[in-house]
């Protein structure tokens, strides 16, 4: 009998299992199933020892490039900054990795307490009150809130900014339309790429449930919040898609009065793993927390007085009210939320501030080199650590050409924005350095 | 005690590479800049692994004991599939695909690989959960009968036994949900879904093996059924873990299966996620799935967003890739022989376990005890209740201080008192032995005792914590005050 490292069963198992059990064989259980398929005809592999299996991995990996060895100017929503050695390790402990949602809140107080921290964490940055468990990422968590905001002001109609990431926007549209919503968009001003707040004050009509803007915007630069909350009525929710590390050193949405906070979480210690898994967090007022999506951990006290942490309010969530929950998300994205929370615990009230900053200085310095350069910024609005540059018409295959250099220069935004032909949006990071920008500078005149 | 109260000003865990750069102005409006830091916790190096590894030790985890929580396939979770996915966490989604082409193929040949399972045509990768994938199902459904100008269809069937995520999906995706009622034998009524069956059905939804850990065996008929009155079968790939190697669900006639890495391909639970839930669909979908879709040209592995009909994006850039790297490790590993084996020894175990605590526990819809059932089984504690007063819930507890996980309680709904047992194949019969003479001695405290069950756990981290108060005044996040 071939023996698999997964599968204890010795032989005398299975003898004496299928003799408890009354039947001869274990084909005597699949009576039930048609036999669509033998597993001989089946086109894959059989199995592999462990050291192969590495030896392919491997082989694989060796046909990527990693950011590790790059100079990255690469950003648009995932981010290459520094994660701390401690923060992989200790989201690595198989009680956090190997556990599940945390059904049995007597044995998953860990689970339970690290969620609730996170919760309390992401208000912080938000300035909210209520942060749910996580979403899968920012692009559904941003759907997410739109499906919340018109449950909130039961109109059939949202706006968003053309200035929000164009993959969160096709992802909003893709899951709101089906129920009937209708999307409206609002330009971004030219000049400054800030959203057009006098554009969208004219948008307002009575059947507009919602609007949405990103802080910092798609291309960077940050949003007035003040100016936005104005042009929108009280009573149409207010969303924010927010970069969490730029929340450490702008006012919160909270502040201004947004309704619902989200946003992409993976800057916060988790790795760019090619997009996924990072994960979106989700918070809001507490007069909406029954609307809210999402699993929330609330605190409690067990029989004996102690404190203990417990899944709250789940009678929002499909296992109990089923097609009327208020989403479908059952599996989130716990562990990337607790290796986030392990991250902002290590870098501290200081250290978030630190790191914004520098990846912010890093941006300047770069902005002003490139207008050295000739390379002239695209909008005027002021920016954190993302700016987009007219790079020129033949960007795109500089880009390719620098990445064989081994730098991953600025991303052309007409592969995401065709009407954006020729500009290019740069990211940095608190681990640019100045020779990293002196090398992508020579790569790019 | 949380880590803000062990947080002291001026306390860190992290250093920073000097960059060279001088600090730069950056001409923001004052009154878009924080007047008070966000209230991080300020701890050194080692509070933050104090803190963390005394948080890790109060769960359960698979790799601490047994976890058989019913449709939730808590299999080993193989340390291999962790280490190869660190291969590639430093890549971004947005680097030139010549730069990122062993992660591009990885993508292609795993998606090969499922497809070849699942009997598809073709599929994505994209959703990052089961739930995310039956909603990207039920909206390449929608997209596939407006397409063709069906527009009467404004329904999805759905067993009163399924997943609570089945009837949420089909609602977000715009759809009516009827739940259709079991058959005595709990499975689909044939007569109950004919009765429904019309032009105004757009899918049936159904788990198979379903969650009473029965298979389906009128599929084919329902396929056919389902088909000739135009609506289409959408396969809930929470249990393909009883059939891998045995038989593919586009063979038995679905037309959109989801997936559940997390769960049949041992990618970890992690408290709740990240997962991954791509969708396979046969031939006549395949213009509909969302984008960007993993190809293949000649020797260059792209990612396609020119998918004529697309329903669009379910997420940002190309789904849990760090997930997808775990299960391809692990399909690698097993081979059709070693997958094949999992789900036979999967059903082996649920069946030998189940006739371990035959006459102590009766399973749902076996009243002799003698129905083979597929990788896991409903035991029904309604008898225990009427004879002792002792609820599910009392016994959930009460595995708790013998040290096991509790299994699946109150679901599937149609089955009073549930507890739905799910072994996997990665448990050994010694484990198994164990949790069955712990039933069996639960049931005996129940007997001469109850006491001990309504008071249980007491071995735990914490007691029976007070939820009720918690959903009523929530408290949901540390402030100083609470």
């Amino acid at each position: 009998m071939k023996r698999y490292p997964y599968l204890p069963h010795t032989e005398q198992d299975i003898k004496e299992m299928l003799e408890t059990i009354g039947v001869s064989s274990i084909e005597d259980l699949f009576v039930d199933v048609p036999k669509t398929i033998s597993p001989e005809e089946l086109k894959i592999p059989e199995s592999r020892d462990e050291f192969t299996v590495k030896k392919i991995l491997m082989g694989l990996a060796r046909e990527n490039k990693t950011l590790d060895e790059m100079r990255v100017f690469l950003g648009a929503g995932i981010y290459y900054r520094f994660i701390p050695s401690v923060v992989q390790h200790l989201a690595s402990k198989p009680g956090f990795v190997t556990a599940y949602t945390p059904y049995q809140a007597e044995v998953s107080q860990g689970t339970l307490q690290a969620l609730f921290e996170y919760q309390t964490m992401i208000c912080e940055l938000t300035g909210m009150e209520v942060t749910n468990a996580s979403m899968y990422d920012g692009a559904s968590a941003l759907a997410e809130a739109m499906l919340m905001a018109v449950r909130i002001s039961k109109k059939p109609k949202v706006i968003l900014s053309k200035a929000v990431h164009p993959e969160y926007i096709r992802t909003v549209e893709t899951y709101v339309k089906p129920q009937g919503i209708d999307v409206e968009f609002v330009d971004f001003d030219e000049k400054t790429g800030r959203t057009d707040y006098e554009a969208l004050k004219k948008m307002i009509s009575e059947d507009v449930g919602g609007v949405a803007i990103q802080q910092p915007n798609f291309f960077g630069v940050v949003e007035d919040l003040k100016a936005a909350r104005e042009a929108i009525p009280e009573k149409v929710p207010f969303v924010v898609a927010a970069d969490p590390i730029a929340l450490a050193l702008l006012e919160p949405p909270g502040s201004f009065g947004a309704d619902i906070v989200v946003g992409e979480g993976q800057a916060l210690g988790n790795f760019p793993a090619l997009g996924g898994p990072g994960f979106g967090f989700f918070s809001t007022r507490m007069k909406h927390i029954r609307t809210m999506p999402g699993r929330l951990i609330g605190e409690t006290k067990d029989v004996d007085g102690k404190t203990g942490y417990v899944m709250i309010l789940q009678t929002r969530e499909q296992h109990i009210r089923r097609s009327k929950a208020t989403s479908n998300i059952c599996s989130n994205h716990a562990h990337s939320a607790v290796m986030a929370a392990i991250y902002m615990s290590a870098l501290g009230k200081e250290g978030i501030v630190e790191v914004a900053k520098r990846s912010a200085n890093a941006a300047h310095y770069l902005a002003a080199a490139l207008k050295g350069k000739g390379f002239d910024l695209t909008f005027s609005g002021p920016f954190l650590f993302e700016f987009v540059f007219n790079a020129g018409q033949d960007y795109e295959k500089k880009w390719h050409d620098m990445a064989e250099k081994g730098i991953l220069g600025p991303l052309p935004l007409e592969r995401l924005m065709p009407e954006m032909k020729g500009k290019a949006l740069a990211a940095t990071t608190e681990l640019t350095t100045k020779e990293d920008i002196e090398a992508l500078l020579e790569a790019i005149a | 005690m949380t880590i803000f109260e062990k947080s002291s000003s001026g306390r860190r865990a992290y250093t920073l590479p000097d960059q060279g750069i001088p600090d730069q102005s950056l001409g923001i409006e004052d009154y878009l800049l924080r007047k008070e830091k966000a209230n991080l916790p300020e701890v050194s190096e080692l509070d933050l692994v104090r803190h963390y590894t005394e948080l890790e030790a109060k769960n359960h985890s698979v790799d601490k004991g047994f976890y058989p929580l019913g449709s939730c396939t808590m299999k080993y979770n193989p340390k291999l599939n962790e280490d190869m996915a660190a291969l590639f966490r430093y890549l971004h989604p947005y680097q030139p695909e010549e730069t990122i082409q062993g992660a591009l193929r990885l993508m292609y040949e795993l998606k090969e690989l499922l497809m070849e399972i699942t009997g598809t045509d073709d599929m994505t990768l994209v959703p990052s959960a089961g739930a995310h994938g039956e909603l990207t199902g039920m909206l390449i459904i929608r997209a596939y009968h407006l397409d063709r100008g069906d527009t009467k269809r404004d329904k999805v069937i759905v067993p009163d036994s399924a997943h609570g995520t089945n009837p949420a999906s089909a609602a977000m995706a715009g759809y009516k949900v009827l739940e259709l009622k079991s058959s005595e034998e709990g499975l689909v009524d044939l007569k109950e879904l004919e009765k429904h069956l019309d032009e105004t059905v757009a899918a049936i939804m159904l788990t198979n093996p379903n969650t009473l850990g029965y298979f389906e065996r009128d599929i084919l008929k329902i396929a056919e059924m389902a088909h000739e009155a135009g609506a289409l079968l959408y396969y809930d790939g929470a249990n393909l873990n009883a059939v891998m190697g045995k038989a593919r669900p586009g063979d038995m006639g679905f037309d959109v299966v989801h997936l559940n890495l997390h769960k049949t391909f041992s990618t970890p639970h992690g408290m709740g996620g990240p997962g991954s839930g791509p969708i396979g669909v046969k031939e006549h979908l395949k213009d509909f799935l969302p984008v960007p879709v993993v190809r293949k040209d000649g020797e260059r592995y792209y990612l396609d967003y020119d998918v004529p009909k697309t329903i669009g994006m379910m997420r940002a850039f190309y789904g849990n890739f760090g997930v997808l790297v775990k299960a391809y490790t692990y399909i690698l590993t097993m081979g059709k022989d070693g997958l094949t084996k999992a789900s036979e020894l999967a059903v082996l175990n649920a069946n030998y376990l189940k006739a371990l605590l035959r006459g102590v526990y009766p399973v749902a819809y076996d009243p002799d005890g003698k129905r083979p059932c597929m990788h896991e089984f409903v035991a029904d504690g309604s008898k225990l209740l009427k004879e002792t007063g002792i609820k599910t819930l009392d016994v959930a507890k009460r595995l708790l201080d013998y040290g096991f996980h509790a299994p699946t309680v109150y679901f599937p709904l149609i089955v009073p008192e549930a507890l739905m047992i799910e072994p996997t194949e990665t448990e050994s019969k010694e484990t198994l032995d164990a949790f069955a003479d712990a039933m069996k001695e639960i049931v005996k405290e129940a007997r001469e005792n109850p006491e001990l069950l309504k008071g249980a756990p007491r071995n735990t981290p914490v007691r029976r914590l007070d939820e009720a108060t918690a959903s009523r005044k929530p408290i949901v996040r540390w402030t100083p005050e609470n």
